[in-house]
């Protein structure tokens, strides 16, 4: 499936998701958001309490990297490294056709 | 010579197994994008096991990825994998020099500036890839190794798979000779039944006893016998400590010939002896002061 462009030529997301919810991962879903809602995110962690707020700036920090501007990205956390977040989060990303910056837009 | 008794698979798409990886002190990890990742997992492992590689701490193994096959994924495996410093990639059913020479190409152009060398292990597991196993071994400097993959080999054969072996003696001795024609090393296939110890004794002996530095493993269980089976016993430390004396004491009198227990100790036996001396030496098994 391709995607479309829009004017600013930022690419149309499609929803996606990546990980899965086994010991040590994190399930990354992303949908796309109505322009001008940025980028938020749902985080439910068996570590919230302790780590969630790390946990949600790997998920942005990452996000950044790609052309990405209105999503939500839901995340549920079965204790994930930091490693692992920032590969779902990307899996995540790229196979809703974002792209990353490095690449180019 | 790299030590490579244990090469350990650790399926690409886990994060809990890749995370601990080096707490099984295999001599090498291998994280696997290959068979253990069902095809529409393909992009999310290469991103995963790209991260571990740049983050897990591996201890002292060394850390090997095997890539997808060159008519599948290799090309977007090695441009992602490439510039996070694995030290080797394996490369699946390669089945010719020219498999070798167009990853080792790959390979170059995926290296970064500065970047330590990746090294190459090829992984023969075809009949034409038995073959044309001296061809691969010559192929290109960045080959290290030849290891055997017997399962895939003897399904092409239409052989039954046993535990004695008998079916791949052929396959085993063509690696063998290959990569011991071309310098490099040996790695023998897995012996895939982790509930059967014995069998993996008798199985490593003989890989050991065929001239095999090493033994792919599917399972972290298998590491401390294939060490124990491929590190040099006291009896051939001790062998290898008489060859060297006989021939210090055969230069010390003078004399180009030196015996040990009746036999003539030319440079294969001191090469061999020196190589047990050195294995001795860097798993500390060796005599102090030796």
């Amino acid at each position: 499936m391709s995607n479309s462009q829009t004017m600013s030529g930022i690419p149309d997301l499609r929803s996606a998701q990546a990980g899965t919810l086994e010991s040590g991962d994190i399930m990354i879903a992303v949908v796309p958001g109505a322009p001008g809602s940025g980028i938020a995110v749902q985080l439910e962690s068996i570590v919230r309490a302790q780590y969630g707020k790390a946990i949600e700036a790997t998920i942005r920090l990452t996000t950044a990297q790609y052309s990405a501007s209105d999503i939500l990205i839901k995340a549920v956390d079965r204790g994930a490294l930091d490693c692992t977040i920032r590969a779902r989060v990307m899996a995540a990303l790229c196979r809703a056709g974002a792209v990353s910056a490095k690449e180019g837009i | 010579m790299e030590l490579r008794r244990s090469l350990l698979f650790i399926p690409g798409n886990n994060p809990a197994m890749l995370q601990n990886g080096g707490v099984f002190e295999a001599d090498a990890v291998i994280l696997d994008l290959e068979d253990a990742v069902a095809p529409q997992e393909k992009d999310a492992a290469r991103l995963l096991v790209a991260e571990a590689l740049k983050t897990v701490d591996y201890g002292a193994s060394e850390k090997v990825v095997r890539i997808n096959p060159l008519d599948t994924f290799a090309a977007e495996d090695i441009i992602t994998i490439v510039p996070c410093c694995p030290d080797a990639l394996l490369v699946p059913k390669v089945e010719c020099a020219e498999d070798i020479t167009r990853v080792a190409q790959m390979v170059a152009r995926a290296e970064q500036p500065g970047q330590k060398p990746v090294k190459l292990i090829a992984l023969l597991e075809t009949p034409r890839g038995i073959a044309e196993a001296y061809a691969v071994a010559k192929a290109d400097p960045r080959l290290v190794a030849l290891a055997l993959g017997a399962e895939d080999y003897t399904a092409s054969l239409g052989a039954k798979r046993t535990k004695e072996g008998t079916e791949i003696f052929n396959a085993r001795a063509a690696v063998l000779n290959s990569a011991a024609a071309a310098g490099i090393q040996a790695i023998d296939t897995p012996f895939t039944d982790a509930n059967d110890p014995e069998g993996l004794v008798a199985d490593t002996l003989l890989a050991k006893k065929l001239g095999f530095k090493g033994k792919l493993s599917i399972n972290p269980r298998q590491i401390s016998e294939i060490h124990r089976m491929f590190n040099p016993t006291a009896e051939e430390i001790d062998w290898a400590y008489r060859v060297i004396s006989a021939i210090r004491r055969a230069e010390a009198e003078g004399s180009g010939v030196a015996s040990l227990d009746g036999k003539m100790v030319d440079a294969p036996i001191v090469n061999r002896a020196e190589r047990t001396l050195y294995l001795a030496r860097i798993l500390g098994l060796a005599k102090e002061g030796e």
